[in-house]
């Protein structure tokens, strides 16, 4: 049992899982129900509304991976992020990184990881990166990372200091369904975490400083109304802790690396699956994220998502690393799918910015 | 019948086809029932964990699986739920027993 419960601890690259080869998960996700016809692929489903090849709209996301390091190993995540993980951003492939953000038409840039502050240049980066004046520079942090040591004790502030915008995990308001998730200790962190970014302003009413949170179920089932949950989301977090936090994102957990390998052992990836495709909904497809965002890895490559990252999938265009970086060229690709995309596409859609459906 | 069952959990996928038969009624149905689980004078969270509830004193199988799933899709804890079944178990009982009221009266009646 203890010995199960440190396996999982680590990330499936750690365990030399199969499923850690991105190519064993798009078999798995291209046979069985999808071969045999029992289920469309997402290729055929989205040629009934005439919408394939799915190809970009204008780009306004550009979303920089720092690494895949990260100090928790939850369970649901689709990076396979850990403290065992060694891929990290360098400052030369920044520099590169840099050098766009400085002349992008995107309004957004957002930062992700595993946990992007524990890259050793990321305060360089983030110094860097505001002075280009994007419109709206989002950093993910997980919270606990904020308590995690003390040279982390100051990111409050130094968001603060940056303008920047933070977009948080947090599955549950109660202690039960987050540590399931997240791992032993996290929800205790990041409600501290929490209360550390209301102290300096994020999230509070009328605050200009943007404190958002990211609900993701913790199981195999899909998020319910992004709406309701917010709405339960604040009454608890503020009646039990007194904290604030601006909107909630609502994301789908997506059926590949550790969930899918969470899914097939619990025995719930052919009915994830058929609620992933009963809940396709057409009118997503319309504003899926890939349609306005481009993915960069730790190493500089380019891909439609950071799904897609996860999966090796690379960008169909001639430009596929940042240092030959061309939006016009990059706009005028078709965007790589797999049935992983009926993740994105169920009910009302789900993206790093929450639902997506008009 | 491909089953040896009368209940199968992939039967639950095959509830709208009750419209093949009988469209106008099915479609009926299915636009009523919709409607019943809107956010109204109760929302949609509540009405969610009658459901459940109604679902164990139903006893139907394929109704506890659907109010399981949505009940944790709407965020709703395990103790909110096992709180709704014993609800659900409570009015079960209690009618049972007030029924004990009807055989006093009628014991009451015929005893000397």
């Amino acid at each position: 049992m203890l010995k199960e419960k440190r396996k999982q601890q680590q990330s499936l690259h750690k365990r030399h899982s199969e499923l850690a080869m991105a190519n064993k998960q798009l078999e798995k996700l291209s046979n069985g129900i999808f071969a045999n016809g029992e289920l469309p692929t997402f290729s055929e489903k989205i040629k009934v509304s005439n919408q394939f090849p799915l190809r970009p709209k204008k780009l306004e996301i550009l979303q920089i991976n720092l690494g895949y390091m990260c100090n928790q190993v939850c369970e649901h995540c689709h990076v396979d992020a850990g403290p065992d993980r060694k891929e990290i951003m360098t400052r030369k492939t920044m520099e590169l990184c840099l050098e766009v953000i400085r002349n992008t038409s995107a309004h957004t840039l957002d930062l992700t990881g595993g946990a992007p502050e524990m890259n050793p240049d990321f305060r360089w980066f983030v110094d860097e990166a505001s002075k280009a004046g994007i419109q709206d520079f989002i950093v993910r942090s997980n919270l606990t990372i904020i308590r995690a040591n003390k040279k982390y004790h100051d990111l409050p502030e130094f968001f603060k200091n940056h303008n920047v915008h933070v977009v948080s995990s947090m599955p549950h308001w109660t202690r039960g369904k987050t540590d399931k998730q997240r791992g032993e200790g996290v929800f205790d962190q990041s409600i501290k975490a929490l209360q550390e970014l209301n102290a300096v302003g994020y999230g509070m009413p009328d605050s200009d400083l943007r404190l958002d949170l990211v609900y993701n179920p913790s199981g195999a089932f899909l998020p319910g109304d992004q709406a309701s949950m917010e709405k339960d989301f604040k009454k608890a977090l503020l009646e039990d802790f007194g904290i604030h936090f601006h909107s909630l994102f609502a994301i789908t957990n997506l059926p590949i690396s550790r969930f899918l390998d969470y899914l097939i052992a619990s025995e719930n990836y052919e009915d994830y699956m058929y609620s992933l495709v009963e809940a396709y909904n057409p009118a997503a497809v319309k504003n899926v994220m890939c349609r306005n965002t481009i993915s960069v890895s730790w190493d500089g490559y380019l891909y439609d998502c950071d799904f897609n990252q996860m999966l090796e999938l690379k960008v169909a265009s001639k430009i596929q690393h940042i240092s030959e970086y061309n939006e016009a060229i990059l706009n005028d690709r078709k965007i790589i799918i797999s049935q992983h995309c009926y993740g994105c596409t169920a009910g009302a859609g789900s993206s790093c910015q929450g639902a997506v459906a008009d | 019948m491909a089953s040896q069952n009368y209940y199968d959990p992939a039967d639950l996928k095959k509830f709208g086809k009750i419209s093949d038969w009988s469209k106008e009624l099915g479609d009926k149905f299915f636009e009523y029932y919709g409607k019943v689980f809107e956010e109204g004078a109760l929302t949609a969270r509540e009405k969610s964990l009658i459901a459940l509830a109604v679902a164990h004193t139903e006893m139907c199988p394929y109704c506890i699986d659907a109010y399981s799933q949505d009940g944790l899709q709407r965020g709703i804890t395990k103790e909110e739920m096992m709180e709704a079944v014993h609800v659900g178990a409570a009015i079960k009982s209690g009618a049972t027993l007030v029924h004990g009221v009807m055989m006093m009266n009628k014991v009451n009646k015929l005893e000397m």
